[in-house]
């Protein structure tokens, strides 16, 4: 009976030991769901989903805070990703954030620019250039659409352009089921050269 | 383990193995092979497209009224071997215009509009006539200049491959003589009428890898090939090039198909070739390297197959890259009456052109013309009954029953799980669904969905950098102010400080007075 007693006493000593030194050797600073919540954002930074970033809102999904549906940049395909991620049921976008739209990037109309740097201060992903009183530009590559430098604009000379669609980024469309039923072949027409 | 495969890989030819699935489909490429292949002739004007490889559009060149050569690089991406795009006749330059360019989209894209003058000279021509004692990088060096891509119709960079053979270090060269598509036959006419430029391309090829071995891969069906191929080695002396006959399976031409029929391994999802030792190349890739090396001449031209039912006389043609498409048809006897699709490209993997105007491009190999006959009545797509034909034929070994569910439901993670970016887009999968589901589409759709997704994260992850970097500029700035503001406060604290200070402040008001008056 001592001895049994006393077995099992060890034993538990020692698990609470190597529990103990586990949670210590293996200690995550952050939590991870957190930052993978926050990879599949697209981190316009816009603040739509009522939050003032994209890490935010992702804090407050990790929390239960926050709904998945809340972010129009992302889009169907970021909810969908979120609720594969959290295992949870994929729902349509919250029409109080805004909607889904084209990704577009800012343009400033140089002639008009004033230079008072106030779209600069107000880019969160630092994606515009320029000076006080001189002419300020975006950097397309960078721009991530947030439309955070609209407001701010005293001149309103920043305009939202969607992007136009070459052959470099053309992909393959959805297939419709409609195209099964082509009224009629394409016809063979002739030369349309000059 | 990797060690183990190479040697198998070594051996590539030694015996002939199996893929799977893979369809027996009508030959239909005798009737274009009954006449010998003739040039076409200049026509009024070039449509040069400045896209005919993956990617971005390369950079014009030259400027409206400029005159050319024939062989001068017109275009270029600045990127090693992409995008080099070359003059195919001496003339004037007339236009940067944007017209049709035989993409799948049927979108317009920037071409180079040349009038030939009629004199068709070529510009000066450095050919490296000792290439057999020549630095392989120089032959490397060569080929990235000539704008040589792969000719079987995937037009990727052949200079990007042979760079990485050269690096990873190779044993064996294929040449890709499989033909496997119905209808094309300009690989054929190619081997059977210019063997010796293959073979010559063979060597040069192996020196610029520096392979110890070239196979050369045709079907059995092709009656001529082989053995116009096998004089033109023994009259070459070459001791290390073998002619392979392999059955007509379709796609045995895929490149991973002919592998694994050629070793019987696999070349490993998201791998290449060179994981085993191997460089694939076509047949015709082999005599635009010959070409560039032996003659000097970047590539300016290729064969194409003008034929199907619509055609009135079918046959191979050599056309310069940018001849309108009709030129073609023309020289062919023009449309039967009743020919109602054309199609670039063969009967599987093909795609539809709007207009006969769209000039020929690198990757045309084929401009196939079909009547209503030929072509299978659009039937309404009916759900998948899950009836698994369709893994039976898949050559990849996918599931595609399973890709289409996932990829109509945006499961793009689980598509890339499932192999989806291993798909070769062959249509065998297409050719048997009894619920006529056009299964290449969906996945030509998830494949651009899932590459698109994965680039827009890439982006994201930039703009989290930037963001975060930001964000610490600003706590930084901000904090750095407050200790500028406490360390004034600090000072102002002592009264014999205060005083001096004012007093300094108020002579440097006085001064800025005086000088003001």
């Amino acid at each position: 009976m001592l001895a049994a007693i006393l077995a099992i006493t060890i034993i538990s000593g020692l698990f609470g030991l190597g529990l103990g030194w586990a949670s210590r050797r293996f200690h995550v600073e952050a939590d991870p769901v957190i930052d993978q919540i926050n990879t599949i954002l697209p981190q316009t930074q816009c603040g739509q989903c009522l939050y003032p970033g994209c890490r935010p809102y992702a804090e407050a999904i990790a929390s239960g805070e926050a709904d998945i549906n809340q972010c129009p940049p992302g889009g169907e395909t970021g909810i969908m990703a979120l609720a594969r991620l959290l295992g949870v049921e994929a729902k349509p976008l919250n029409p109080d954030c805004g909607e889904e739209k084209p990704k577009a990037v800012a343009v400033i109309d140089e002639r008009v620019c004033i230079g008072c740097t106030l779209c600069i201060q107000a880019c969160p992903v630092d994606a515009i250039l320029g000076a006080s009183k001189y002419m300020h530009t975006v950097i397309e590559s960078e721009c991530t659409g947030c439309e955070l430098c609209l407001p701010p604009c005293p001149v309103d000379c920043i305009d939202m352009l969607v992007k136009k669609q070459t052959t470099g980024d053309w992909k393959w469309p959805r297939p419709e089921v409609a195209s099964q039923f082509p009224a009629t072949n394409p016809a063979i027409t002739s030369g349309n050269h000059p | 383990m990797r060690n183990e495969r190479l040697e198998q890989a070594r051996n590539a030819g030694q015996h002939l193995h199996h893929f799977h699935g893979g369809l027996r489909l009508r030959h239909n490429k005798k009737i274009s092979c009954e006449l010998p292949l003739e040039q076409v002739p200049l026509p009024p004007r070039f449509y040069v497209p400045l896209l005919q490889h993956s990617g971005q559009e390369a950079k014009a060149t030259v400027v409206t009224g400029e005159k050319v050569l024939k062989g001068d690089r017109i275009g270029y991406l600045g990127e090693a071997g992409r995008g080099c795009i070359h003059a195919p006749t001496s003339g004037t330059v007339k236009a940067l215009a944007r017209r049709p360019i035989s993409h799948p989209s049927g979108m317009n894209g920037l071409c180079v509009v040349i009038e030939p003058d009629g004199l068709d000279q070529w510009k000066e021509l450095h050919p490296i006539t000792d290439w057999r004692k020549a630095d392989p990088s120089l032959l490397r060096q060569r080929i990235r200049e000539s704008g040589i891509v792969g000719l079987g119709g995937a037009v990727f960079p052949t200079a990007v491959k042979v760079d990485e053979a050269s690096e990873r270090g190779i044993h064996t060269l294929i040449l890709n003589g499989v033909e496997c598509e119905p209808y094309i036959s300009c690989d054929e006419m190619l081997m059977r009428e210019q063997p010796d430029s293959i073979i010559l391309g063979a060597r040069i090829l192996q020196r610029a890898v520096g392979a110890d071995r070239t196979v050369i891969a045709i079907e059995d069906q092709m009656g001529a090939v082989s053995s116009a191929l096998k004089e033109s080695v023994t009259r070459s002396g070459a001791s290390d090039i073998e002619i392979v006959k392999v059955a007509t399976i379709y796609p045995e031409g895929g490149e991973k198909q002919l592998i694994q029929v050629l070793t019987g391994l696999e070349v490993p999802s998201g791998g290449r070739p060179s994981d085993l030792g191997l460089l694939c190349q076509n047949v015709a890739t082999a005599t635009a390297v010959a070409r560039a090396i032996a003659e000097g001449k970047p590539l300016i031209e290729r064969i194409v197959t003008v034929t199907g039912s619509g055609i009135s006389r079918p046959r191979n043609l050599v056309a310069r890259i940018g001849v309108p498409i009709e030129n073609l048809v023309d020289q062919c006897g023009g449309y039967t009456k009743d020919a109602a699709r054309l199609i670039l490209g063969g009967a599987m993997m093909g795609y539809a052109l709007g207009s006969d105007g769209n000039p020929v491009i690198k990757a045309a190999n084929c401009v196939l013309v079909l009547t209503e006959f030929d072509i299978r009545t659009p039937q309404p797509e009916m759900p998948c009954i899950r009836c698994g034909e369709c893994a039976r034929v898949c050559p990849a070994l996918l599931l595609p029953q399973q890709l289409h569910w996932q990829i109509s439901n945006q499961q793009w993670d689980d598509a890339g799980e499932y192999g989806l970016t291993d798909c070769i887009e062959c249509g065998c999968c297409d050719f048997v669904c009894p619920s006529h589901i056009p299964l290449v589409e969906w996945f030509r759709f998830g494949k651009a969905e899932i590459s698109s997704i994965a680039s827009e994260r890439a982006q994201a992850g930039v703009a989290r950098q930037k963001y975060e970097a930001r964000e610490a500029r600003l706590t930084r700035e901000k904090a750095e102010r407050r200790r500028r503001m406490e360390e004034k406060k600090h000072a102002l604290r002592d009264d014999a400080q205060r005083k001096k200070k004012i007093a300094e402040a108020i002579s440097r008001a006085r001064s800025r007075q005086d000088e003001e008056k």
